[in-house]
């Protein structure tokens, strides 16, 4: 689109026929609905070159035509009136939904793709404002901007927007800081990608104890209504205030991910760490009540316990079994975190993030050769950007490391009924204050 | 609920930017004597697509030069130094391919 409207270079952009609807919407919102668009069979990736070769011979799936007919002409033959014609569509978002019954309100949201497919609490203007109650800001006040990929517009949102989606999700008032923060983040949990990627929010601070949040036995499952709700609200507000989670055209995740019916959100075992909170490696003092969030949450290892003969290799077995682009979260019962002390001297949470760096390695040329890295790592290492690029000068056999040291993260959470943990596959985003919205 | 049986409640979505029309380049008249750029998005094999295309071209299009082009770095970012070559030394593009 940038070669064809801003360097005035007529350009014919190619796709595979999955994203049809995708590409033309976001051709659409991007103000040029005539771009010119051929289709190919999906996949392209792994095709041979024969294959990919039939390909061009072949038709366009979507439209019939040869491929390179429609290529030839769509940098030859001058538009026509309706493709040049403006796109002109009402965009408007009403504050209010037409009155229906109750049960027809229950179908209007869940046909139009405003839920996560279970029950919803309807947001009437009585419940909409008790959770206004519980912060300072005006309900007209901008919190942030949110889309879904990075090629759609971002779309607006107001305090009372998001109030309206954590009654939805069933949250009480009290929680409300806490899902404007979020909000705030402007960090969608219902990315689009086709990894099917979904959120983790970890909660520290005194606000954890005041709305009952669970730090213990459970604390990821099914058992404290405050990380339910929160965790739901933030999947149902990023997907309405985005424009859309709607799969096929702005939700393309392959697989889907359940981790999405409420984004991994629970709050940091404080009281039972041996290591300061999470957010006081991020700048904020212990006293304040903050929301860091995380993304790409899609693998899970896991393992009981830290061996006193090989816990090293069992952690680097876990650590290889990861894709080398999403980087690991530890996520350990507080007795796992103190096994880590007992059995690797680790007395601060960054001396186990460097041993993890220095350990999480594989020989180069598996490393260059992961589909992920050579889609988004290896084009950068190979224009100089670093760390990559002296990354990319390592022998083939090697051992280079998987991940990059800032991108290693440690939560503690758990109720020590046995020293399990896992590593979850995230990229941390950031951490913003609760208190700013309270 | 009002008398009727009927409920007012608050729509959930977020509110859209304006779409701003932009303009699309002018078509050429012909390709014959032109040059095409292949514009490889780095992404999921795209390369060895566009040199199939590229061949495509060499065997029945013999008038039309054409440059196979990686994006400088990952499909993310912009790329102002490759748009600049290909609206300085070419006078059309095919992008892909995104998925």
């Amino acid at each position: 689109m940038t070669i064809e409207a801003t360097y005035g270079v007529p350009t014919v952009a190619m796709h595979t026929d999955k994203f049809v609807k995708v590409v033309r919407s976001v051709a659409e919102v991007n103000g040029m609905p005539g771009l010119r668009q051929v289709f190919v069979p999906q996949p392209v990736m792994g095709k041979t070159a024969q294959q990919l070769r039939a390909y061009v011979d072949g038709t366009d799936p979507v439209t019939g035509r040869p491929v390179m007919q429609e290529v030839l002409e769509g940098l030859t033959r001058p538009f026509d009136d309706a493709e040049l014609k403006a796109v002109d569509y009402d965009r408007s978002t009403p504050r209010l939904v037409e009155p229906r019954t109750e049960d027809g309100l229950h179908r209007l949201f869940l046909e139009n793709h405003w839920t996560d497919c279970l029950p919803i609490v309807l947001p009437t203007e009585e419940r909409v404002a008790a959770m206004l109650a519980q912060t300072r800001r005006k309900p007209d006040e901008v919190v942030g901007r949110m889309r879904p990929t990075h090629f759609r517009e971002a779309w607006e949102y107001t305090v009372e927007k998001v109030a309206v989606n954590a009654v939805m999700a069933g949250a009480r008032p009290e929680y409300f800081p806490v899902i404007l923060a979020l909000a705030a983040t402007s960090v969608t949990a219902r990315g689009s990608t086709t990894s099917s990627a979904a959120a983790m929010v970890v909660v520290n601070g005194p606000i954890r104890h005041e709305i009952g949040m669970n730090a213990g036995i459970g604390a990821m499952g099914t058992y404290s209504h405050a990380n339910a709700t929160i965790g739901r609200a933030y999947g149902l507000l990023s997907q309405n205030l985005q424009g859309g989670s709607i799969p096929g055209l702005t939700y393309m995740g392959s697989q889907g991910n359940n981790y999405s019916y409420n984004n991994v959100t629970f709050a940091e075992n404080e009281e039972r760490s041996p290591w300061e909170p999470f957010h006081v490696q991020h700048g904020f003092a212990p006293t304040d009540s903050t929301a860091s969030v995380f993304t790409g949450c899609r693998s899970t290892a896991y393992t009981l316990g830290v061996r006193e003969h090989h816990w090293r290799e069992h952690v680097r077995n876990m650590l290889r079994g990861m894709d080398p682009h999403i980087p690991p979260t530890l996520l350990l019962d507080p007795i796992t975190a103190r096994q880590f002390i007992d059995r690797g001297g680790f007395h601060k949470k960054d001396a186990l993030i460097d041993w993890l760096h220095d350990n999480a390695r594989m020989p180069a040329r598996e490393y260059w050769d992961y589909q992920l890295i050579q889609n988004y790592i290896y084009p950068r290492a190979t224009f100089g950007e670093e760390p990559w690029a002296s990354k990319l000068k390592a022998a083939p056999d090697e051992m280079i490391p998987m991940f990059q040291r800032e991108d290693i993260h440690v939560v503690v959470v758990g109720g020590e009924t046995n020293p399990y943990w896992r590593i979850m596959g995230c990229s941390y985003a950031k951490t913003v204050s609760v208190d700013d919205w309270r | 609920m009002g008398a009727s049986g009927t409920m007012t409640v608050l729509n959930p979505i977020g509110f859209a930017p304006v779409v701003t029309p932009r303009e699309l380049a002018p078509r050429l008249d012909t390709l014959d004597g032109k040059t095409v750029y292949l514009v490889d998005c780095r992404f999921d094999d795209s390369d060895v697509f566009l040199k199939q295309m590229q061949a495509w071209f060499a065997e029945h299009l013999r008038g039309v030069r054409t440059v196979f082009k990686p994006i400088s770095s990952v499909y993310l970012h912009d790329d102002p130094t490759t748009w600049e070559e290909i609206r300085a030394r070419g006078h059309a593009a095919i992008v892909g391919v995104g998925h």
